[in-house]
């Protein structure tokens, strides 16, 4: 490593330190504090540390409302990302493999659903419909369906470096196009699955605005809305609001110290190609 | 003799179509129709085109509009420059190279809404640490987001803390792909490092451009979570967006007018990105 490289590389972690580590620990300070010094919002050592009665008030806050949101968000994450792994192969699998005048059509759908913005309204209106408006069952469909243009995108670029070899050994065996599907090729995507998961329950779980959409009404509280829901409530109680920020960036935390390179694998994705 | 079933059945296809279609596509048809029209979820009476000229009459829905441009514009323009920037940076073997990108990368997968609060607590005009810092080297700081010349500006600066790690992380893997044969014959040509930025890696890293352009200017577009996290499109309408300006007309009952800013969103959506594409793809051919 030459001096060069050293020094700004020093300058570089100066700047970074200030500009994105500061804002972290200033939520974690906040946090930590008694309500009457985080209302004066400094960014300050705090004289007293209340992690644990903190972390205990928010928890128990309107009735343990924060768990519930844990269980929803939870809920809803898993069960999408489980469709959107299942139903986004499925689909990548035959765009690739079988060549025909309905790709045009598939691909026009990928196309629609990366670029234009869902009518929310309208969504509404469809989701009542089915009866589906303010339950957890909607709102898992409605992440599957924002969620397909980029999984069937993400699949079937990594099908096309699948062996049709393989899948004609099956035929040869005999085995249904579903055998062959669910037993052979779907096993072998697992380095892209993995990535679609962590991609997309990171975003499913920080989404925002499609559960404040489809999903209002308290018993379906989400984590992202438990925070909206207290900068009301804790208009007086930083510390809770920022104890409260600090629960729900723990999940992404995590994910991102385990599974790092598949999130950036993913997010990436036609980076290169265009 | 029967005709052999192909081994890659188009009803794989249907359970994610039907999905798509019935959430998906229906609404986006059914908003055309919906945009012309007084509605209430329940009875929906025709009115021609009167949504869209209120949509273009009420200054501030016009400002909504003008504010989105500016926002899309001023995000994607910075994520693609200061992307590039520190991509460059993070490839040039500097000491701690890896923890840079983890640390720049992180805020990408935090919660918008708890970015939001932070930095409005942040930006406090005089309890904020941002001005207290400024202050320290004997700036006045000012009021960020309850300044209305300022706010959308503040607000869009938020949007780039948050999201230049993706831009960058999207130019580090288009750097990656670049030969380092290229830099070589500019080396032995003489090209200073200068040079070599401009004629060799800005035209190669192309492709990672156009990503992170298009992007950027998608989510800068349909921006709302960050804007109502913050200033909620205040003070007055001075930062109202119109994915903001939308949620605001569906709150106060008016769905038709809300559906006719959703119809206007994806008309500016396409109407900016359709030729923008169009451009880059012909550029291509050129190189």
């Amino acid at each position: 490593m030459t001096r060069r490289q050293r020094n700004s590389g020093l300058i570089a972690m100066a700047v970074a330190f200030v500009i994105f580590i500061l804002p972290f620990a200033f939520t974690f300070l906040m946090a930590v504090k008694t309500k009457k010094e985080a209302a004066l919002m400094l960014f300050s050592w705090p004289t007293e540390w209340h992690f644990w009665d903190n972390f205990t008030e928010v928890i128990q806050a309107r009735n343990y409302m924060l768990l519930l949101a844990y269980f929803n968000s939870t809920v809803i994450t898993v069960a999408a990302v489980s469709g959107l792994i299942v139903m986004g192969a499925m689909v990548g699998y035959v765009l690739q493999r079988r060549p025909s005048g309905w790709n045009k059509v598939i691909y026009a759908g990928v196309l629609m659903g990366l670029i234009v913005p869902p009518a929310v309204v309208p969504t509404i209106w469809v989701l009542q419909g089915l009866g589906l408006f303010k339950s957890l069952t909607g709102m898992v469909l409605i992440q599957i369906a924002y969620g397909l243009a980029f999984s069937v995108l993400l699949y079937r670029s990594f099908i096309a470096t699948i062996p049709r070899d393989l899948d004609e050994a099956a035929i040869i065996d005999g085995a249904k196009p579903w055998a062959i599907f669910f037993k052979v090729i779907l096993p072998l995507l697992k380095p892209v699955t993995v990535t679609l998961i962590t991609v997309q329950s990171i975003a499913i779980f920080n989404d925002f605005t499609n559960p404040l959409y489809y999903l209002p009404g308290k018993e379906n509280v989400t984590v992202q809305l438990t925070l909206f829901n207290f900068q009301s409530q804790f208009q007086s109680q930083f510390n809770l609001l920022f104890m409260n920020i600090l629960l729900v960036t723990i999940p992404p935390l995590i994910v991102f110290v385990f599974f790092n390179r598949q999130i950036v694998a993913g997010m990436t994705a036609g980076a290169v190609k265009g | 003799m029967t005709r052999r079933r192909s081994p890659y059945p188009y009803w794989f296809v249907l359970p994610a179509a039907v999905v798509f279609t019935v959430l998906f596509l229906v609404p986006t048809l059914a908003s055309l129709w919906f945009s012309l029209t007084r509605w209430d979820l329940f009875t929906a009476s025709f009115i021609g085109l009167d949504n869209y000229r209120q949509f273009f009459k009420e200054p501030f829905l016009v400002q909504g509009l003008v504010n989105t441009v500016i926002y899309a514009a001023l995000t994607s323009v910075s994520k693609s420059v200061l992307g590039l920037l520190l991509a460059v940076l993070l490839t040039s073997g500097i000491l701690w190279q890896s923890f840079l990108r983890a640390v720049i990368f992180f805020p990408v997968l935090v919660s918008t809404i708890g970015v939001g609060i932070t930095f409005t607590a942040l930006m406090h005009p005089t309890r904020g640490a941002i001005n207290i810092g400024l202050a320290a080297i004997g700036i006045h700081g000012p009021a960020w987001l309850s300044n209305p010349e300022l706010a959308l500006y503040s607000v869009a600066f938020i949007d780039l803390w948050k999201g230049i790690g993706l831009a960058t992380l999207i130019y580090i893997a288009g750097l990656a792909a670049i030969s380092p044969d290229y830099y070589e014959a500019a080396r032995i040509d003489g090209a200073t490092r200068v040079q070599q930025f401009w004629r060799v890696t800005v035209p190669l890293v192309r492709p990672a451009t156009v990503t992170v352009v298009t992007l950027s200017l998608i989510g800068g577009l349909r921006s709302f979570d960050i804007i109502w996290a913050t200033t909620r499109g205040g003070p007055g309408f001075a930062s109202d967006v119109l994915a903001s300006v939308i949620y605001k007309q569906y709150q106060a009952g008016f769905y038709g007018l809300a559906t006719a800013g959703n119809v206007i969103l994806f008309a500016l959506i396409a109407l900016i990105i359709l030729p923008l594409t169009w451009w880059f793809n012909k550029r291509e051919i050129d190189l």
